[in-house]
């Protein structure tokens, strides 16, 4: 959002006495001197990060009211509630570096906005919702654990409550997938189904090819990153592959195999062009996605206005002597 | 030696407003115990003023080390629940056990979920 714009020269000094201060594993705290790349990079990180969780409600949301039990329903209510109380820790995170939430907020009803190309997909049975516990929050943890030992206190901090609530959101969609995988032929041809549509959308949540991301090297050298997207990708896959096979399910690549020398699962070819389209705006949910957010938020003016009355009120109550 | 974490002006005003009784104003002490650590609530003393209210946190919650920040707040400025009212404020969130992973059944011996 801003990097348009230059960021003003910082003195070599302070940028030296800054690095020194990241090379001892120092954290950096609000109060703090900090290069102005460094606050740019890091609202830019945060605002996407916290918008992701925000429009992530949005496919989720949609079977909150035809989940199959009631059992399924408040675990799916619990998780779509935590993910809004995520995107408000990391929004009050991005506040910490000077910027206003009302702006990052605008952003994205602006649609100017970055956030995680994944949840531009549609949900098209229940499957999806075991799925994208078991993938998008397994890959959203991968890269959050690491996110936890930032080098930003407050972005560290909010990565540390993240992954604590989040246990249950993956450990809810696997049970969901290992469900339907022992369940009725359709069932299990549902839930194949759901994890072929999913799984190359979850490997791009990691970001383009360390050799195609050009803030990786800054920000790893600053530790805001510790990993980079190939590792944390690599990752994911390790984990994930024995998670299929446990239940039977066929993860939809044909060049995946087991590499004993690096102890890695190898997998094919990611669909660049694809993950750039859905990045640009060309997903297939895009737009739905972004006027659902921008009706929520204009539905829900009269309650902001609302509690601002009520507090009025309340003030002038208390000190009637004062008007 | 003082920098604002909040505005130093709000924290000016809620200081002169406690101090109606003779007292220097109140003050709530958090300290940071390590590298990224949050601050914590470590008690409260008293100071005439903020700039103070650090010297005096110093000595009386950081004099053995082990603190490397801290944040003075006027104690005015806390806004507490009331233990009264414990119960219905936090109950709903004690029967809820499917917020927490253990709820859920995964397959015997797969990992990492």
């Amino acid at each position: 959002m801003t990097q348009t714009r230059t960021a003003p020269a910082d003195d070599p000094a302070k940028v030296a006495a800054f690095e020194a201060r990241i090379a001892a594993g120092e954290s950096i705290e609000p109060n703090d001197w900090m290069p102005e790349r460094y606050r740019r990079q890091l609202v830019r990180m945060m605002s996407q990060h916290a918008h992701s969780e925000i429009v992530g409600m949005l496919p989720e949301g949609n079977w909150i009211t035809r989940a199959p039990s009631l059992r399924r329903k408040i675990s799916l209510l619990a998780k779509v509630q935590d993910e809004a109380g995520h995107g408000l820790y990391i929004y009050c995170g991005t506040e910490t570096l000077g910027v206003d939430r009302s702006e990052l907020i605008q952003q994205l009803l602006d649609g100017t906005a970055k956030y995680s190309s994944i949840f531009n997909y549609p949900t098209l049975s229940w499957a999806d919702i075991g799925v994208i516990g078991w993938f998008v929050d397994g890959a959203a943890i991968v890269n959050q654990t690491i996110l936890a030992k930032a080098s930003y206190g407050p972005y560290a901090r909010a990565m540390i409550r993240v992954c604590k609530e989040e246990n249950f959101h993956k450990r809810q969609g696997y049970e969901i997938v290992a469900t339907l995988a022992n369940g009725t032929p359709a069932q299990k041809a549902m839930v194949q189904d759901a994890v072929n549509r999913w799984w190359w959308p979850s490997l791009m949540m990691f970001g383009p090819s360390d050799t195609d991301s050009p803030n990786t090297a800054e920000l790893i050298r600053w530790k805001v990153k510790r990993k980079t997207n190939d590792e944390l990708r690599q990752r994911f896959v390790n984990l994930t592959v024995p998670q299929a096979v446990a239940v039977s399910l066929t993860l939809p690549d044909p060049e995946l195999k087991y590499d004993a020398e690096t102890d890695n699962w190898q997998f094919g070819a990611i669909d660049w062009t694809e993950f750039n389209q859905v990045i640009r705006g060309n997903g297939p949910c895009n737009r739905e996605r972004l006027d659902a957010r921008r009706k929520a938020h204009d539905d829900g003016a009269w309650v902001r206005e609302a509690a601002s009355a009520y507090a009025e009120k309340q003030r002038a109550k208390q000190a009637p002597e004062a008007a | 030696m003082a920098s604002t974490v909040g505005n130093q002006q709000f924290a000016a005003d809620q200081a002169a407003t406690i101090a109606g009784d003779g007292q220097w104003p109140l003050w709530e002490v958090f300290t940071q115990s390590a590298q990224g650590a949050p601050h914590e609530h470590a008690g409260s003393l008293h100071a005439v003023d903020a700039e103070q209210a650090l010297q005096n946190a110093r000595d009386v919650y950081a004099r053995r080390g082990g603190v490397i920040s801290l944040w003075v707040v006027p104690s005015g400025a806390i806004t507490a629940s009331r233990a009264a009212d414990s119960g219905p404020l936090f109950d709903p969130g004690a029967d809820k056990a499917y917020r927490h992973p253990q709820f859920y059944k995964v397959p015997r011996g797969v990992r990492g979920v």
